[in-house]
């Protein structure tokens, strides 16, 4: 485990080293919450809520989708520098590799996340600590599927705009019909529909019963738990792969 | 078996459709320092990279210390040690942050992980840099983290691509003396230097993708007979042609000089200015140098003349 510890809190470390990224990953959501919480403000009529309470939960996941993806450009980087060929040599298996990127975009992810759930209260969004706890929880288990599902994209990348270009092929549908920014029970069938196939959804009603009600969706955090193991599987598998 | 620490058996490996290796075999003795000598794209770093476990050869096979680095890298990747031509720092780390997260990746940690990294940073002289980040060193200084990484976990067999690269010739001296020092610890390196190349126990000549030569640095000079001329003339072919009529030789034109390996070669030299006036510029007369070898074997030149290396 001392490998994997290690390499998780280069990962971390690293991250803190490189102030711009915090700035990318953090700010952009919050610009986003902002601006479209307070334009919708007028013409929202769900839940009985205010529209800058309703996308509150999804901006938290917003910022973990953006943190954890972009998390896994330091794979990119890390093949560019040289690093990772050092890693490969050693005799670190693949899949504790693995974990650790995983394990540390998912401690960067989370970080950032928990910082914006602790500015709710100054927004108006009442959190109960339970709810926070759970929420916690939650977002490690988020993170941890999508910081595989960046870095299976990264890993044979040898560019950051190639991985942009591809990322942004799923990153913010993803979030767009996962239930962040409207109730899916307003929605046409076919939109329910492929609201159900993404499994950011299952994550985000789950921080949403968390936040709002205090209560753990168990069906929603098992769909959410499959899709980070399958994840992880997946990674394991394409690092084992001989180059 | 025991003594042979590393053996190549018929190695071959193909990038698409070029042929970077074709049918290497050689073994490496245990405690050894053996060196891979060729120009860039000779199919050193190819070789270097299926020893340290990061590309399956197309064909043949490869073992170190007896395990194969198809069947088993995880034992091979234990046992070595590996020093990358290209950097494989972190630069946003400092240098103990470095070493030590490489210490971890090969088990190492605690007090006798601290105890190493000591010894290696006072050894390569970067004990005052150790907490610098390694991305505002010098390349000099980053060559030698690279070096104190590789031998940081006690390897048994130590591999390392063009190792001396970036040095200074004052730490490549104390990086020769250090390898000699390693008793027990064999040395498998690629060089296209010549005066590094003459510090190897043994070496193995690659030339396009092939081993043409191998043995200790002596033995192989010793397969030239004799001296090596080598004359400079405005027309070389036209001066070899000419030589090859009047002296019982077998001149060479290689680039822009004819090159001659004769017996007795201060005889000939003067006989030879005495039958071209005016058609030469300069001669020089040596004892067969591995470039000499180099050139006797492929028939090129291993270095060009502004001291890059030559690709075939």
């Amino acid at each position: 485990m001392i490998p994997v510890a290690s390499l998780t809190w280069r990962e971390i470390v690293r991250f803190f080293r490189q102030r711009n990224r915090i700035v990318g990953a953090l700010g952009t959501p919050i610009v986003f919450w902002v601006l479209l919480g307070s334009g919708f403000h007028g013409s929202f009529r769900g839940d009985g809520a205010n529209y800058l309470v309703y996308l509150f939960p999804g901006t938290a996941v917003l910022i973990l989708l953006f943190a954890a993806i972009f998390s896994t450009i330091s794979i990119i980087e890390d093949r560019r520098e040289g690093f990772l060929q050092g890693v490969l040599a050693s005799p670190v298996p693949r899949s504790s590799i693995v974990l650790s990127k995983l394990l540390g975009g998912t401690a960067i992810a989370v970080a950032q996340a928990g910082l914006f759930l602790a500015l709710g209260p100054l927004a108006g969004v009442g959190v109960t600590p339970v709810g926070a706890l759970q929420a916690g929880a939650l977002f490690m288990i988020i993170a941890f599927g999508l910081t595989g599902l960046g870095f299976l994209v990264a890993w044979r990348m040898d560019s950051a705009q190639g991985f942009h270009a591809v990322i942004n092929l799923f990153l913010m549908p993803m979030w767009f019909l996962s239930g962040a920014l409207f109730p899916v029970e307003g929605a046409p069938a076919w939109l329910q529909w492929t609201v159900r196939l993404n499994p950011l959804s299952y994550g985000m009603s789950a921080v949403r019963h968390a936040l709002s009600e205090g209560r753990m969706a168990w069906p929603a955090v098992a769909v959410i738990g499959m899709f980070g193991a399958i994840m992880f599987a997946a990674c394991v598998g394409q690092a084992a792969r001989p180059e | 078996m025991s003594d042979v620490a590393v053996e190549a058996d018929g190695l071959g490996h193909v990038y698409g459709d070029r042929v970077a290796l074709n049918g290497v075999s050689f073994a490496v003795r245990s405690g050894e320092i053996f060196g891979l000598l060729g120009p860039n794209g000779g199919g050193k770093t190819t070789l270097f990279r299926i020893l340290a476990t990061l590309i399956v050869p197309s064909s043949g096979r490869a073992r170190v210390l007896g395990r194969d680095v198809m069947a088993e890298p995880r034992a091979v990747r234990r046992a070595l040690g590996v020093v990358f031509q290209a950097p494989a720092l972190d630069g946003k780390l400092t240098v103990a942050e470095n070493l030590r997260h490489h210490g971890h990746l090969y088990g190492w940690a605690g007090r006798p992980l601290r105890e190493r990294m000591r010894e290696l940073l006072s050894l390569f002289h970067i004990e005052e840099r150790a907490r610098d980040r390694v991305e505002t060193l010098s390349g000099g200084l980053r060559r030698r983290v690279e070096l104190a990484k590789g031998l940081l976990p006690r390897p048994e067999v130590l591999i390392m691509d063009e190792p001396s690269t970036g040095l200074d010739p004052g730490a490549r001296l104390d990086l020769w003396s250090h390898l000699k020092k390693l008793h027990g610890v064999t040395v498998v390196l690629t060089t296209h230097l010549l005066e590094e190349a003459e510090r190897c126990d043994r070496l193995g000549i690659l030339a396009g993708g092939r081993m043409v030569a191998s043995g200790t640095p002596d033995a192989l000079k010793a397969e030239i007979s004799g001296d090596v001329v080598t004359v400079a003339a405005r027309d070389p072919a036209a001066l070899g042609e000419k030589m090859r009529g009047r002296f019982e030789v077998a001149p060479a034109v290689i680039d822009r000089t004819i090159r001659i390996e004769i017996a007795r070669g201060h005889e000939f030299v003067t006989r030879l200015i005495e039958a071209f006036p005016g058609e030469i510029e300069s001669v020089t007369v040596g004892k067969p140098t591995l470039e000499d070898v180099f050139v006797h074997r492929t028939g090129r030149r291993l270095m060009n003349e502004d001291g890059t290396s030559s690709a075939l």
